[in-house]
């Protein structure tokens, strides 16, 4: 078996502020790592490295599709990122506004990637859709409302909806519970949790959130100031926190 | 018969960054082996190390220096240095672990938790589910809890979600850090029982048992921890 995704030397400057420096990461089928550290540390511009969004001025990001097939992600042209972002890769927004459609229904929403995705056959699609809704419990009865109508929260499922429905192999997240209220939090992550572990996803998952990814990380990596400081096993990272800047952050929690 | 889990010259200390960064060793080249059916009960005082040391076996605390080896899948692999991968595929078919408290996941029902190693190894849902309501059930955890999150549960409650958690599957190696700390008499007899058919089993148990008659019960002999004079 080989990595999924295999980043390596990411750097990413924004004027004298370097967002990477040097970054090398490795995720591998059916993992889930999570990257935390605090806000400005280069999470996100990770994530956005990683999938091709952003353009790092050093360093390279390898995808292995499932035959097998390596390709630079940053060399591929705009048209080709587009379709492996489209059949093989999921991304779920902090915002739901930035990964739903809010002027369609619901069922548009989740039926629109399966269309992207070669789906044709109308009764099929909106099966398909109420099946989804139900499993982010979502009530398939709802079908036809706008996002818009949803609580915070229930935008979230159905963002997660949209994005698992195409079966993807690799899911970007960036906070994908950051928005919401605690006891919401609560209920989004284990749907989450039971939902990756069901479809067996590599998940790249970014949060400053260290009890949600106690939760559903394999591995940690822990991000200061544009480098990687630490990383590893889940548990360890936080039971055994060796760097000074992962003590404090596990420190700074009540209980992890 | 070899051995199928060897500690050679475990070291293991910490430094508190954010204590001034003061640091102090916990464990000294600490050697042991343990042979299939096997159970060594840690002995030593409060603060000794006992717990660190089988937090080091199962992965969750990283060795400073030294060799744990564990068989697994029919070779000796280096836990203190193996990465993260193969800690998680180590814990998933070879090592358990009872730790001194459950972490319960919001919204899993104890039945799920106790199922998960079996589903992990490739059990049915239906079927890993049906031996963790036997094992709960044996453990005297009423029925009507099987459905419920053990965030609520009392402590001996929860205990026992946790060793049922630990020995619905078979390991080869299994650790247990004081399993029977908040247990009564009548489930004391049942971890006992549950230990010896373990060994019975094949399987090479390392533990720290406050409970004397307990170890007395199931330990085949002691390894002792002592606690480090702090460096002078
Ligand atoms: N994660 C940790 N960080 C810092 N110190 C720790 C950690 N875990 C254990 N220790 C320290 O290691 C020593 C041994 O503790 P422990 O292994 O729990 O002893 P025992 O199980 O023998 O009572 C204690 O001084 C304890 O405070
Ligand atoms: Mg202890």
């Amino acid at each position: 078996m080989s990595p999924l995704l295999e980043a390596e030397g990411l750097t990413l400057r924004f004027g004298a502020l370097r967002a990477l420096d040097g970054v090398s990461l490795a995720l591998w089928p059916g993992e889930v790592v999570a990257v935390v550290g605090e806000s400005g540390s280069g999470k996100s511009s990770l994530l956005r490295a990683l999938s091709g969004l952003a353009r790092p001025e050093a360093g390279r990001v390898l995808y292995r599709d499932a035959a097998g097939a390596a390709c630079d992600v940053h060399a591929l042209s705009e048209a080709e990122r587009r379709r492996i972002a489209r059949s093989d890769w999921g991304h779920v927004h902090q915002n739901p506004r930035d990964g739903l459609r809010m002027g369609v229904s619901a069922g548009a929403n989740i039926g629109e990637r399966l269309m992207a995705a070669g789906a044709r056959h109308y009764g099929g699609i909106r099966a398909a859709a109420a099946e989804w809704m139900a499993r982010v419990e979502l009530d398939p009865a709802r079908i036809d409302d706008l996002p818009r109508h949803f609580s915070g929260g229930m935008q979230q499922r159905l963002q997660i909806a949209r994005c698992l429905v195409t079966r993807p192999r690799l899911v970007f997240m960036d906070e994908p519970t950051g928005g919401l209220d605690v006891s919401v939090q609560a209920r989004l992550l284990d749907l989450i949790r039971a939902l990756v572990e069901e479809l067996g996803l590599a998940v790249l998952l970014v949060t400053h959130d260290i009890a949600a990814a106690r939760l559903l990380a394999h591995r940690i990596v822990v991000m200061r100031q544009g480098r990687i400081v630490e990383e590893g096993l889940a548990d360890r990272v936080l039971d055994d926190p060796q760097h000074p800047y992962t003590q404090l952050l596990v420190a700074s929690v009540l209980a992890a | 018969m070899s051995p199928v889990l060897v500690v050679e010259g475990l070291c293991k200390g910490f430094t508190l960054h954010l204590q001034g960064g003061v640091s102090f060793p916990v464990l000294r080249g600490e050697s042991l082996a343990l042979m299939p059916g096997e159970c060594v009960a840690l002995a030593g005082p409060s603060g000794a190390g006992k717990s660190t040391l089988l937090r080091c076996v199962a992965g969750n605390y990283g060795a400073g220096a030294g060799r744990i080896l564990i068989r697994h899948r029919g070779a000796m692999r280096d836990l203190a240095a193996a990465d993260a991968r193969l800690v998680r595929e180590i814990r998933t078919e070879t090592l358990g672990h009872v730790s001194q408290f459950l972490r319960v996941i919001p919204r899993v029902p104890a039945l799920d938790i106790v199922a998960a190693p079996l589903l992990a190894r490739g059990a049915g849902r239906a079927e890993a589910r049906a031996r963790a309501a036997a094992l709960l059930a044996r453990l005297n955890l009423p029925e009507r809890l099987h459905h419920l999150p053990p965030a609520t549960f009392s402590g001996g409650e929860q205990q026992r979600v946790n060793l049922a958690r630990g020995f619905v599957a078979p390991n080869a190696v299994l650790l247990l850090d004081e399993p029977t700390a908040s247990l009564d008499a009548a489930n004391r007899a049942v971890v006992a029982a549950l230990i010896r058919e373990a060994k019975a089993a094949g399987t090479a148990i390392l533990g720290i048992f406050h409970d004397s008659e307990l170890r007395d019960r199931v330990a085949d002999r002691l390894h002792a921890v002592d606690p480090l004079e702090p460096a002078a």
